[in-house]
């Protein structure tokens, strides 16, 4: 039997999204007193835009610009060798991270294993003064003992749902965030 | 090349790489993406990453080879697979083994992919349909060598940005080589115009029907040429016989600096390796700010890499 994934619920739309963003870019420089230092990366694909609009938020708030790196994770995930076919690698875009306070940025926190496989990738590259976790929506269902600093929307979700962000970017069309609900197909 | 677009890659599904014949033209672009990304983990202070962690990879040379087993092993190495290193000399073969019970005495030590060189076409396709692991053809007699002409097509795109509408001339032993068949198969899928070059001893009758032009001189082929391919003479596999002297050689077809203004201002020269400085190329162009050669080994790494990664995904979904 195959599922397919229909839209159940829009949960944030741009204006909303927009204001999520701008407390998270608030609670960062507040956090981390500032801008020394910090560097955002975005964790391919979605962590990206959420990594740059942070950046760009930021640095309007401070008045001093704040570098955003880009991670692909494919090379670490721990399901390589279950899932079949190799998804596509893309390139990692890092600044050097040496003494850095990164933040790790992602849409959506769900099992923690993503964030489990950026905290390998970072470690092959540098050794960060710290590391800390920005997500747009955290929809509950941890497998691992990861836990973010800086969370746009707590949102309860079942294992049959699934959460999709979308950016101008990297999906075209407006900010959204939409729960889609997973139903059989005859 | 990578493109950000959410547009459906082509999906990779072979378990093994016998040739560049067998590819399409999006399956040799996912490779040379692929290959891109891979690129940069040897500029990181640990260049390794744990892809292929638990994986083993068998080495089996039966013929000589520096640049290509090298290139693998490090390759392997980067992804974190568990290599071993097996070649003809010191094997059991030398006790009269057949290919055939060798491989499937390899096999027995469950493998995941083997990287095979032999002296005769076909020998990587005979063990890919008699194993289970993904075989990847590392140069088979004078058929084919797809990572070559995958690393080569790496470096034309790294140089000039594109691959089609590029003139591509191939000098030299073009009958003996499979660096060759397997450039002529990449480059016309992708859309370049290939011009073969070499003395008629050396040229294959009917070359033509692979979609390549046929030049008997070194000259035709040069002119407003975007890339410049040199080929060795293969002496182990006759091909000292097919001209009188070395010395006679290099005046038709080697290629010296004032030749080389006949190609474009910004043309690359290749060259696959090993080079007989003197004979098909001299010291002069091997070495000049024209040359390509010793990317093309760096890149060889990622390209192979790009296979390794690609071909261990589809192998995992066969079992």
């Amino acid at each position: 039997m195959q599922n397919k994934l229909t839209p159940k619920a829009t949960i944030l739309d741009a204006p909303e999204m927009a204001r999520i963003v701008r407390r998270m870019a608030g609670e960062i420089a507040e956090r981390n007193r500032g801008v020394k230092d910090l560097l955002l990366i975005g964790i391919r694909t979605r962590g990206v835009p959420l990594a740059e609009t942070l950046a760009a938020e930021i640095g309007r708030m401070e008045g001093h610009p704040v570098p955003v790196g880009i991670l692909d994770i494919t090379l670490y995930r721990d399901d390589l060798s279950t899932i079949g076919q190799h998804p596509l690698v893309k390139e990692t875009h890092l600044p050097p991270i040496d003494g850095a306070v990164v933040v790790l940025c992602d849409d959506v926190l769900y099992t923690g294993r993503t964030v489990r496989a950026a905290l390998d990738h970072l470690v092959d590259y540098g050794r960060p003064r710290a590391v800390q976790l920005a997500v747009l929506i955290d929809r509950g269902h941890r497998e691992l003992p990861i836990q973010a600093d800086f969370v746009g929307r707590v949102v309860p979700t079942s294992a049959e749902e699934s959460v999709e962000v979308a950016f101008p970017s990297t999906d075209g069309g407006a900010e959204q965030v939409r729960i889609l609900e997973r139903t059989p197909v005859a | 090349m990578a493109s950000e677009s959410n547009s459906a890659p082509v999906r990779w599904t072979k378990k093994d790489l016998l040739g560049i014949s067998d590819l399409s033209a999006g399956e040799i672009q996912l490779i040379l993406d692929t290959a891109l990304s891979l690129q940069a983990i040897e500029k990181r202070p640990i260049k390794k990453v744990p892809t292929l962690r638990g994986k083993t990879v068998i080495n089996l040379f039966f013929e000589a080879s520096t640049r290509t087993r090298s290139s693998f092993e490090i390759a392997e190495k980067r992804l974190s697979a568990d290599t071993l290193n097996f070649s003809a000399s010191g094997s059991a073969l030398e006790k009269g083994e057949s290919l055939i019970d060798t491989a499937m005495n390899l096999e027995a030590m469950a493998p995941d992919m083997i990287v095979i060189r032999h002296k005769h076409p076909g020998a990587p396709h005979l063990l890919a349909r008699r194993l289970g692991s993904g075989v990847i053809n590392a140069g088979d007699g004078a058929h084919e060598h797809p990572t070559q002409a995958l690393l080569d097509a790496f470096t034309i795109l790294q140089k000039k940005g594109r691959i089609a509408g590029l003139k591509v001339a191939i000098v030299g032993d073009i009958g003996h080589s499979r660096v060759v068949r397997s450039n002529i198969h990449l480059l016309t899928k992708m859309g370049a115009r290939v011009v073969v070059a070499g003395p008629r001893t050396l040229m294959p009758v009917e070359i033509e029907k692979m979609g390549v032009e046929v030049a008997y001189t070194l000259e035709d082929a040069l002119r407003d040429a975007d890339v410049v391919m040199m080929l060795r003479i293969q002496l182990e596999r006759g091909g000292g016989t097919a001209f009188p002297s070395v010395r006679e050689y290099f005046q038709m077809f080697g290629l010296s600096k004032p030749r080389l203004s006949l190609a474009k201002d910004d043309a690359i020269i290749m060259h696959p390796g090993p080079m007989n400085r003197g004979v098909e190329i001299s010291s002069e162009v091997a070495d000049g700010p024209w040359s390509v050669i010793l990317e093309q080994v760096a890149n060889g790494v990622a390209v192979r890499m790009a296979v390794l990664y690609l071909l261990s995904g589809a192998h995992e979904e066969s079992r």
